[in-house]
Order: structure tokens, then sequence, then C-alpha cells
């Protein structure tokens, strides 16, 4: 009962965001600069939710989500420079995220035996290493990066895959796999004594969250015109993870509540660009000061939306 | 023959340098589990103590190593005690992203006060700028006093940890906190003392490093930072001559590999070392495998 009220809320605010950015486009109210916004936006989405589904809600620690973020936008930049047309930019972004899948899975078969900190380190190792592979390919071009990618990125293709992410990232999570992967998060050694085969499932989301972050790589590739490997070093890795901390670990509607947050904030301090940094740095020491489990905690929007649901929803709490 | 040696012997200065570093990470992992991410800008802040003792205050060289010991000790108590003693109880991620958040701080607050323009140590002068040739390798006088010094602070470290009741506490902290606690430890003293230690050996090293580099900006201690992290994992996090260990085996192998004309590939295979490492011996070299609890 619950539940499907939930989904038709949930297709409702997707419909109602779908419809309210594209007349505002329509309109011209949203001009580039503000569209740029919702770009940057949006992939952050799509990035921390992929990543949350690691660390949130799987416990793998991972400190190398932009590693795989950039080989999608290398695959897709490369694609869309010879084939500037939507099938390319279809083709590229499926391509860089399956390619960014298969290294996730590489990696992660051997990394993902390490616990905690170590992952984590194995993880930045990883992102560290793909980022000098791009440094010295002469198809990436270096240190200059690729410029001039064509612009194929519009509203249309943005939703498309930022709803899309969320709802395959959500049903992931409802499905018997993904309950395996909360039950790992929870207590790996009482997950395997009931049966959970923890490697393989480990392997799957990990590698799962690198074919989205491939995706946000991509469509950052097809938006933003210019990449170069030191965009996606350890400090692009580092942001993810603080949108994932700061909305919430285990909750989805937190790392879009907290991409659209950090997003407007950021946004409001360009004004002082010298101050910027020193005050996101010192709002980011505050919240976690003061709300050291994230704005939303483990807890979902509908949750809040449906308190009356609540006690019947708790024996499921990763609902919606 | 002699191009090793030479390599050896940079690689060996560069190492010392990461070694202090590394110390620093791991006695912090030790006692609190927390990969301090904002020890790699005490390490800048160290270098900027310095050069702003030598060149402004026309400080020697000693006096303005002291003194950005001395700044760098009191800066880490601080950061521990405004940012990371309130979230002692916390989950363990809070406390990294505010670990972030005060490295942050420091690199933008620096490039806010100082410019983010890089700066040059000023040239050494008199016995300091001396280099001599040992044997066909060229050996200056600067990286021999890396070495003594860093020497001289691990023999410091050793006797402050193995030989004074402060040091005793602190391996007690990191063996068992409750316990520790138990026995009438002050638990928070203890903390403070080891970021206290920890971040003068941060401060030396930057230092030093603006000393043997030259140039000096306000994120220069991202990557190295990141380095020395990997050289206290490669040797066992927590374990403090592992984490020696491991700053010399990175330097070296850093070193040689941008000598043998790989430079462009260094950091990878520093971080491939470090990843090769971590699946064979996840404990790193000097670490014992704990087997799994539940």
């Amino acid at each position: 009962m619950g539940k499907h009220k939930k989904r038709i809320l949930q297709l409702a605010f997707f419909a109602a965001t779908y419809l309210a950015v594209a007349a505002l486009i329509r309109a011209g109210t949203i001009n580039d600069f503000s569209f740029a916004v919702i770009v940057t936006i949006c992939i952050n989405i799509i990035l921390s939710s992929s990543l949350n589904m690691v660390t949130g809600f799987a416990g793998q620690f991972s400190l190398g989500h932009a590693g795989f973020m950039s080989i999608g936008a290398y695959v897709c930049a490369l694609t869309i420079l010879r084939r500037p047309t939507p099938l390319g930019f279809l083709l590229g972004m499926l391509g860089g995220a399956l390619l960014a899948a298969l290294v996730g899975l590489l990696v992660g078969l051997p990394t993902l035996r390490l616990r905690g900190d170590y992952l984590a380190i194995a993880t930045l190792g990883m992102a560290e290493i793909i980022r000098v592979v791009f440094l010295n390919l002469e198809i990436t071009n270096g240190a200059a990066g690729l410029s001039f990618i064509p612009q194929l990125v519009d509203w249309n293709w943005l939703f498309a895959a930022t709803a899309g992410t969320l709802l395959l990232i959500a049903n992931f999570l409802n499905s018997s796999p993904g309950r395996a992967c909360i039950a790992i998060q929870e207590d790996e050694v009482a997950a395997e004594a009931v049966g959970v085969n923890t490697l393989r499932y480990k392997v799957t989301v990990f590698s799962l969250g690198a074919f989205f972050a491939g995706i946000g790589g991509a469509l950052y590739a097809a938006y933003f015109y210019f990449i170069k490997p030191d965009l996606f070093g350890f400090s692009r890795s580092v942001d993810i993870l603080v949108i994932v901390v700061v909305g919430g670990m285990g909750s989805l509607s937190g790392s879009v509540v907290a991409s659209v947050l950090l997003m407007v904030v950021s946004t409001a301090l360009q004004a002082y660009p010298a101050l910027r940094m020193i005050l996101y740095s010192l709002l980011l020491v505050a919240v976690m000061l003061f709300r050291p489990q994230g704005l939303m905690g483990s807890k979902e929007v509908a949750d809040l939306v449906f308190t009356r649901f609540r006690r019947a929803e708790k024996t499921e709490k990763q609902g919606g | 023959m002699d191009v090793f040696l030479q390599q050896l012997i940079n690689g060996l200065s560069l190492g010392s340098i990461y070694a202090l570093v590394a110390l620093g990470y791991t006695m912090v992992y030790g006692i609190i589990k927390l990969i301090n991410f904002a020890h790699c800008d005490l390490y800048m802040v160290g270098a900027y103590i310095g050069y702003l003792c030598m060149t402004h205050a026309g400080l020697g060289f000693f006096p303005s190593l002291l003194l950005s010991m001395a700044g760098c000790m009191l800066l880490g108590v601080l950061i521990e005690k405004i940012a990371y003693k309130p979230l002692r109880n916390a989950p363990r991620i809070s406390l990294l992203i505010t670990a972030i958040g005060m490295s942050l701080l420091l690199e933008y607050g620096m490039m806010f006060f100082f410019s983010p323009n890089v700066r040059t140590y000023p040239p050494m002068t008199g016995l300091m700028a001396r280099s001599f040739t040992v044997g066909g390798v060229l050996l200056s006088m600067q990286q021999v006093v890396i070495w003594l010094i860093t020497l001289a602070l691990m023999l410091l470290l050793q006797y402050l940890v193995h030989r004074t009741r402060a040091g005793r506490a602190m391996r007690a902290v990191s063996l068992d906190k409750d316990a520790a606690r138990l026995m009438g430890i002050d638990i928070d003293a203890t903390i403070s003392y080891t970021f206290a230690i920890g971040s003068a050996l941060a401060g030396a090293a930057g230092m030093l490093v603006g000393v043997y580099y030259n140039t000096i900006n306000p994120l220069m201690g991202v990557l190295p930072g990141l380095k020395a992290f990997v050289a206290a994992v490669v040797g066992g996090i927590g374990i403090i001559p592992g984490a020696m260990a491991g700053g010399y085996l990175i330097g070296i192998v850093e070193v040689l590999v941008s000598g043998y004309g790989f430079s462009m590939y260094r950091d990878a295979i520093v971080f491939a070392l470090l990843i090769l490492i971590l699946i064979v011996r996840p404990a790193g070299l000097l670490g014992k495998h704990e087997g799994e609890k539940v």
C-alpha cells in the first residue's frame, strides 16, 4: 500500500521536474549558465548515487570513483569526436560505461577481498593509475586533454540518464542481489554465514557503480567541450564522497538533496572566489560536527513524507 | 653503477621526507583509526613557516626548523581539539570527511592569506651550500643534513615511544582504547600528544623539502601526502618502523623509476606497488596478519 503510493509520488516528482525544467528552458528563463549548473547537479546526482550504492548501501569504501568517471568521459569523447551524432553519443556513453564496469570488475576481483580503509586506499591507487595512463596515452592527447568535443547533451538526454540511473539503482537495491549487498554492509561475516556469496555481490555492486560513474563521465565530456586527466584526480573522487556523506550514507534521496544543495551553495559563493573554498570547507566541517550521520541519515525523503507508514516499512528499511 | 648509486642517494633523501610524513599518518591511524587528510597540509604549513622564518625573520636553518616544528605541533593539536575530538563517537566516515574539510581549509586558507603563487626558498649559504664527490657520486650537504635530521628525529621518536610514560600510554591506547582507559590513562591527552608528535615531524619534513627542492606552494602537500600515506600502508599501517621502511622504499622506487626514464609513469608505479602489496600482504610489509573476528 505505502509502497505503491511512494512509487507514484516518485514518478510524479520525476515527471514534474522534467516538465518544469523543459518549460523553463522553452520560456528562456534558464540561460546557458543556469543550464550548466543543472548539468553539473545531474552529473553529481549520478556519481553520488552510484557511489552511495557502493559505499553507503553495500559498505565498500571507495575513493576511486573519479577514475571510472574518466573512463566513461574519454571513451564517449573519443567516440563522438568521430561520430558527432546522437547515435554516436549513445554508443559512446554505453561503451564508456561498459568499459568502466569491466575495469571495475578487474580491479574489484582482487581488491574487494580487502576491507574498509585498505579498500579505500587500493581504489584510490587504481584511480591514480587510470589517470596516469590517460596522461600518457597517445589517443587521449596526454596532459593537454581532448577539446572541441561536440556538445550533444540536452535536457532530454540529461533527464533520461539521471532518472534512469536513480530508478535502476533504487530497483537494484530492492532486488535480491541488492539486499544481499545491504546484508554485507550490515555484517559481512553474518551475511557469509547465511549463504551470501560476499565477494560475488561486492564485485557486482562495485562494477555496477563503475558503470554509472562511466555514464556520469560521458555526460560530462559531451557537455563541457573539454576533458583532461587532471579533472578526474583524487579531489574529484573526494568531492563525490563528500556529497554522499553530507547527504547521508544509505539514502539515495539524500545524495540527490546534497547534490543540489552543495551545488547551490557553491554557485552562490562564486561571487567571492577567494573565500569560496574556505567557506565551503568550513561548511563541510560544520555539517559533520553537528550532523555526523549526514543530512538525511539513512532515511529517504519518501519515508519522511509517509511517516504514517513508517512502522510498517521498518522491517524493510531500504524502501523507496 | 654510478648512475644507480646516484639515484639511490637521491632516493634516500626523498625517502627520508616521505618517512617523516608517513610517521605522522601511521601514528594517528594507529591511535584513532583516522586517515588524517589534513596531515599533508601540515607539511605544507611547515614549509611556509620555515620560509617566513628564513626570509622575513632572517633566522638560520636550525632555528627555523625548530620553529616550524613547534608551529605545526600547535596547529596539529588545535585541529584535533576543534575538529576531531567532538566526533570521537561518530561514524568513522564523518571523521574522514571532517579531515578532508580541514585539509581544504588549510590549503585554501593559505592561498587566501599568502597568495597561491609559488615561493622560492632562499639559497643556502656556507656549509649547507657545499657538495662533494664520493666515489664518483655527487653528494650535497643538504642531502646529508636531511639524512642526519631524519635519523635524529627517528631515534628521538623511538625514545619517546618506547622509553617514556607518555609513549607507553600511546602504545596502550593504540592497542586497546577501553582497556587503557580502565588502567587510568588519559585518552584525550594521549591522542593530543600523538597529534603533536606527528605534526612536528610533518613540519620538519616540510621545512626540509623546502630547502631541498627550493620551491613551495599551497598545494605542495597533496601528492607527497598521498604517497607518504601509501608508504605508511606499504610498511604496515600503525607500525612506526613500518612507516620508516615504507617511506624509504617508496622514495627509492620513485627516484629509480624516474632515473631510468619512466618519470611519466612514476606515480602509477608507486600506486601499482601499493595495490600489489595490499593484495599479497594486506597488513603491510611489517604488519602481522590478524584473523577475522566475529
